[in-house]
């Protein structure tokens, strides 16, 4: 940073005005139907909110429906068909459309403020994020109006799911409705990933960062390592359902158990996912409301690290009782126990946060108080059920019913409700009533007790779960029946709480735009009725600038930094680098559009004709998406500028345009592939999986594919990659070749993985037939699909060059495309050694 | 009733007269101990108070590996109460200090509360889970029985030296012996669980998982299926008998008899349970009935159960199973024949009650 602050004088009003014109008129609002074409964040964050609250409360009525049928025995007001669609349904939608969409809605809703920016680096990919959910959780939750909900429990187990006799369409809709939904999910973490790293104001180094932005920063990368394998796994289930590809079926080679550790390798963080953004929260809170910074500020975030870190080394520990040997049950109970350690110096560094400040009861610090009895009990419990021989009791017992609502709405729906008190003010301008709050919070905080308390000792009688009746004579009866009387008094606090928040707030007074006098930048906003946010973009030199930098906030709102206006009628935001948060360069980007809802729909269409096996629909659907997105990326903010560098103020002028691995885009790429590969790493575990159990694979009797033309496939596709980087070479040199070798690329791809597919035709490999074949084959579809992708890439290049959006230094969409080749290069590597390389070494006992 | 001090396993586990708590589990089934309680707090009292629960609880102490992780139980649960007690404690004591120095307690909240206490404790759970775990693990067994999951029932096997003896859904074994259960599955994943005895373990196609129990209580204790299985797996149960030694070896010889003289001279309903096809998907040895498909009924009138454990084998809950059959169980793979005349119903159900 060079430049100081040195605009303390007021400022002239006319000019004042002029500039808040100015940002209004970029930042406009689309007026109404109109209005569903909005990307901004504070819309689309508010959007995503009401929406994952809306699932919550279709799984909340399941929930209750449960509750009513097992409040007596023999009861029979639900069906058993009917039943074991809800209770699969309703932890499918609190898991997966409501616990992690709600941590996205938040972070989209609150963290560019929190970072003084005017929106996330991608609107439109949120937005479309936005509806994807939508679609997929109306999908989803809708089809047990049709009687054709998944029946199958949220966790799918195979062969009961991958069996089309046993199981409808039910799970398809699961299958092929989740994936799309965590295709959104993944979405928004890259957008957050970026929004973290690159949309940070000038001078908020990674160590000046509020709490919450590192919280979201490790739980959007938990997610696209953790969602990538279960989206391999749907992949391989479905493939199994619609074609009968062996995968598990232990008939043929395959194995029931490969699904559990790709579903658990995902379920597992899922539980850190939906629990760290949480207590990201109760971080932002609770300084504003002890007015003191978190202690051991450093201690908190290496923890949350530690924590993402080890949730991915205990997801065995939902697979005790599938007859492991005792070593790796051994290991993963020790794995299950440290996370004990960090998750206590995050809850230990908050509670001397409360010794140091001065706080106050009121209802946000109520129900963050009523997360932490809650929590550490389901906690303590956890410690409990990660001991092996107590869980060969416990596991799928009440006993752990009970464990996981203490874990969850302890540690992540109370902490959300008090979420919502603290930033209700920030969302609407006006205060959420604190006598209802607390109303609402005694009646969740004894329903939740009444209902979930007993289940433990219902667990320790023996009753299993997922039962939809059970027998009088069981002994059962008197606890169940007082946790269901519980789940209607939390259901009574919940509505309590939904009166408040919904109820029309004209008479009540506006609130002051600081409610809580809190630190972080998102209070120095102008106020909800300015979607631009922040006024002008601060320098951050302290962890909380409005407590630690006097005088900051009348600056920002006077205008008197950075970006203070929108200059072309362009919506902007500032670029900074990743370490220092230097500035680099000013973004364009983009406003309303209809094009993520075409996008999202298509999409959509595709999974959902795809669910119903109308293969031509499904196809011309996905055509229908592509282009649309080719259209909305053509249309989109990445041109060459008209002025290369623009006035920020205060003397710092930036260039409007980067390419490579400084630019927001490149990274998004990046993160991207690094997901898409996680994905494909999970195929290559099914590979390494089946080795591993299988006395010989290829088992006797297969001819694996013959090394040669599997081997030139795997050299036309890395010339591909060549071609791709030449062009860039080329390019950036000025010489010419650039266009040829762009046209070569698709011509050299898509020979390639034709003679991929080829060696394995020749082998005789038959997907039905083996595990061994279908895993070939499966590596082999997911090449070609990439390639299918990646040939497009050249070819809008070559489009982008002939219409002018592109030239020798403007040549972003070059630079992301070659960096998908590589990662398609090094996944194109590994297939070639799993297919020509690894049947030739020898297995133990064939 | 006071704590007994009660024996981890081993190779030869003590045997008691008495039924553990002074419980008749015969009567238990019928409900006569039915716990009665009257408020939340007496209802989470009863169990501690009693110490064990019902046929299906984990604290009935009826073998050996119960026990063994039961050691676990009371000191996990007592241990965890004192430890948020304390947290919660401390937690208020921090919102209400007004104190101004702070430093020195900062450290020991966080690195102690944090990091040394939870390390001390989840590292001496470790240690205590896994010396179980070996303790589990040395049970040697001498029966060796088979076990796989349909749905929704059991098929048992018993591997004697005079060949194997095939029943189903009521598995009886020997007190003071530990058996070895062998367990699979042909269509799904279920899960083996007596919870008065021991542990869980999957039955998963492809696989076949190894359980021990060594029952120590004489009597008739309740087990289920653990892992949702589809349609009917809320009533997919077993019994487990443990008998006296000697009284399991005279059951286990008639066992492997074929169906009783008496049954076979009831030829009205032999040809009703014939004609009616039910010998397609069951056995009754002796008899041309040979199916595969559904429970072994050679002996079915020695079950106490019927249709997987969920009813008291009586005339008139078979008479029910046999016309309603999806009525007692909602999804059960076995057709109602609700069109049999009364004779028809009166011989098959006298035929069926005969297979002693």
């Amino acid at each position: 940073m060079t430049q100081v602050p040195d605009d303390h004088q007021p400022r002239d009003g006319g000019r004042d005005a002029a500039e808040r014109a100015s940002l209004a008129e970029a930042w406009r609002t689309p007026t109404g139907w109109r209005y569903v074409s909005a990307v901004n964040n504070s819309h689309v964050g508010k959007w995503y909110i009401l929406a994952a609250f809306g699932f919550f409360t279709f799984a909340g009525l399941l929930a209750l429906l449960i509750r009513t049928q097992l409040a007596v025995p023999e009861n029979d007001l639900l069906s058993m068909e009917l039943y074991n669609q809800v209770f699969t349904l309703h932890g499918t939608a609190m898991m997966f459309l409501f616990a992690v969409p709600i941590f996205e809605a938040v972070a989209i809703l609150i963290l560019p403020e929190m970072l003084g920016s005017r929106d996330l680096p991608f609107p439109r990919l949120s937005a479309f994020g936005f509806w994807c959910f939508v679609i997929g959780g109306v999908f989803v939750c809708g089809s047990i109006f049709w009687n054709a909900a998944p029946s199958g429990g949220w966790f799918m187990y195979p062969p009961l799911s991958s069996d089309p006799e046993q199981t409808g369409i039910g799970t398809d809709i699961w299958l092929l409705g989740l994936s799309f939904i965590e295709v959104a999910s993944i979405a928004a973490a890259i957008e957050l990933i970026v929004g973290v790293l690159k949309c940070r104001p000038p001078g908020m180094r990674l160590n000046l960062m509020p709490l919450y932005c590192w919280y979201v920063l490790v739980v959007a990368g938990m997610i696209l390592f953790a969602f990538p394998p279960l989206i391999a796994g749907d992949l391989l289930l479905e493939m199994e359902r619609a074609f009968g590809w062996a995968f598990f079926d232990a008939d043929r080679g395959g194995d029931p158990l490969l699904w559990q550790h790709l579903f658990w390798i995902f379920g597992h963080p899922e539980v850190y996912i939906i629990f760290l953004p949480s207590i990201a929260l109760i971080a932002t809170i609770l300084p504003a409301m002890t007015r003191s910074p978190v202690v051991g500020h450093s201690w908190v975030i290496l923890s949350a690290i530690g924590v993402a870190f080890l949730s991915f080394g205990l997801w065995v520990h939902h697979m005790f009782t599938t007859g492991l040997p005792n070593i790796s049950l051994g290991f993963f109970s020790a794995a299950s126990e440290a996370v004990a350690i960090p998750t206590g110096i995050q809850i230990f560094c908050f509670i001397a946060t409360l010794l140091v400040g001065r706080a106050s009861l009121n209802a946000p610090m109520l129900f963050a108080g009523g997360a932490l009895a809650i929590f550490v009990f389901g906690g303590l419990t956890g410690v409990m059920v990660a001991i092996v021989p107590f869980d060969f009791q416990a596991h799928d017992s009440y006993f752990v019913v009970a464990h996981l609502h203490y874990t969850l709405i302890g540690g992540m729906l109370f902490p959300i409700f008090a979420g919502v008190y603290y930033w209700y003010p920030f969302a609407t301008g006006h205060m959420l009533s604190e006598r209802l709050g607390r109303w609402a919070f005694w009646l969740m905080f004894a329903g939740f007790n009444i209902a979930f308390l007993p289940m433990h000792w219902t667990g320790v009688l023996g009753m299993p779960r997922r039962v939809w009746t059970y027998a009088a004579d069981m002994g059962w009866n008197e606890l169940n029946l007082v946790s269901s009387a519980g789940a209607y008094i939390l259901a009574a606090g919940f509505v309590v709480f939904a009166f408040d928040v919904l109820r029309p707030k004209g008479r009540t007074p506006t609130a002051p735009a600081d409610p809580w006098k809190a630190a972080t930048l998102e209070w120095a906003r102008e106020g909800p009725g300015s979607p631009w946010g922040i006024r002008s973009v601060p320098e951050i030199t302290t962890r909380y600038p409005l407590w630690q930098q006097p005088g900051l906030k009348d600056e920002i709102l006077r205008g008197a930094w950075y970006l203070s206006d929108a200059k072309d009628g362009r919506r902007e935001m500032m670029v900074t680098d990743i370490l220092d948060a230097r500035p680099m360069f000013v973004q364009r980007i983009p406003g309303p559009g209809f094009v993520t809802i075409f996008a999202a729909g298509f999409l959509g269409a595709a999974f959902i004709f795809a669910t119903y096996h109308w293969w031509l629909a499904a196809a011309a659907a996905l055509a229908a998406f592509v282009a649309t997105v080719l259209y909305w990326l053509w249309t989109g903010t990445g041109g060459i500028p008209q002025t290369p560098r623009r006035d920020c103020g205060r003397g710092l002028e930036l260039p409007l345009y980067a390419s490579g691995a400084g630019s927001a885009g490149w990274w998004a790429m990046f993160i991207t592939m690094i997901g898409d590969t996680t994905a494909f790493v999970g195929l290559v575990f099914a590979y390494a999986f089946f080795w591993t159990v299988h006395g010989s694979f290829p088992p006797p009797g297969t001819t694996p594919p013959d090394p040669l033309p599997a081997s030139g496939g795997a050299l036309l596709i890395a010339a591909a990659w060549a071609l791709m980087m030449a062009a860039r070479g080329l390019n950036a040199a000025g010489r010419r070749g650039a266009g040829a070798a762009l046209l070569l690329v698709p011509v050299a791809a898509v020979a390639g993985a034709a003679a991929l597919a080829f060696a394995a035709f020749r082998a005789g490999l038959d997907p039905t037939r083996h595990a061994f074949d279908a895993t070939i084959w499966v590596l082999i579809l997911w090449i070609c699909a990439h390639v299918a992708a990646g040939i497009l890439m050249p070819l809008y290049c070559l489009a982008r060059f002939r219409a002018g959006h592109m030239d020798a230094t403007h040549d972003a969409e070059l630079r992301n495309s070659v960096l998908f080749w590589t990662f398609l290069l090094v996944q194109t590597g590994v297939t070639w050694a799993l297919i020509a390389l690894a049947p030739l070494i020898p297995s133990g006992a064939s | 009733m006071p704590p007994q001090p009660r024996p981890l396993g081993g190779q030869s586990p003590p045997v008691e007269q008495a039924p553990a708590c002074g419980v008749d589990p015969a009567k238990l089934c019928q409900g006569e101990y039915a716990i009665r309680v009257k408020s939340h707090i007496a209802v989470l009292a009863a169990p501690l108070l009693t110490g064990c629960g019902g046929r299906h609880s984990w604290l009935a102490g009826a073998g050996a590996e119960a026990r063994i992780i039961e050691t676990l139980f009371w000191p996990f649960l007592f241990g965890a109460a004192v430890l948020w007690l304390a947290v919660m404690a401390l937690a208020i004591a921090a919102f209400r200090s007004r104190r101004e120095e702070t430093r020195g307690l900062v450290r020991a909240i966080i690195i102690g509360g944090g990091a040394i206490v939870p390390g001390i404790i989840v590292a001496a759970l470790l240690v205590i889970g896994l010396v179980t775990l070996r303790a589990l693990a040395a049970m040697q067994p001498g029966l060796s029985v088979q076990v796989d999951g349909e749905q929704w029932w059991w098929r048992v096997v018993y591997d004697t030296p005079a060949g194997a003896v095939v029943t189903a859904n009521e598995i009886r074994l020997p007190r003071g012996e530990t058996a070895e259960l062998l367990l699979s599955s042909d269509d799904v994943i279920h899960a083996f669980w007596a919870p008065a005895l021991g542990g869980k373990m999957d039955m998963i196609p492809g696989r076949t998982n190894r359980l021990t129990l060594t029952p120590l209580t004489p009597g008739s204790w309740g087990g289920l299926c653990a892992e949702y299985c589809g349609g009917a797996h809320a009533q997919m149960r077993f019994d487990v008998t443990v008998m006296e030694p000697a009284a399991f070896g005279d059951w286990l010889a008639a066992e492997a008899e074929p169906a009783s003289a008496q049954a076979l001279a009831r030829q009205d309903g032999l040809s009703v349970f014939l004609d009616s096809g039910c010998g397609a998907c069951h056995s009754v040895r002796g008899t041309e009935a040979a199916g595969q498909v559904g429970p072994d009924l050679t002996h079915f009138a020695a079950r106490q159960r019927l249709g997987a454990g969920i009813a008291p084998l009586t005339d008139a809950a078979l008479r029910r199973w046999i016309t309603r059959t999806q009525d007692m169980k909602p999804g059960v793979e076995m057709p109602a024949y609700p069109d049999l005349s009364p004779e028809a119903l009166d011989a098959l159900v006298g035929f069926l009650m005969a297979l002693k």
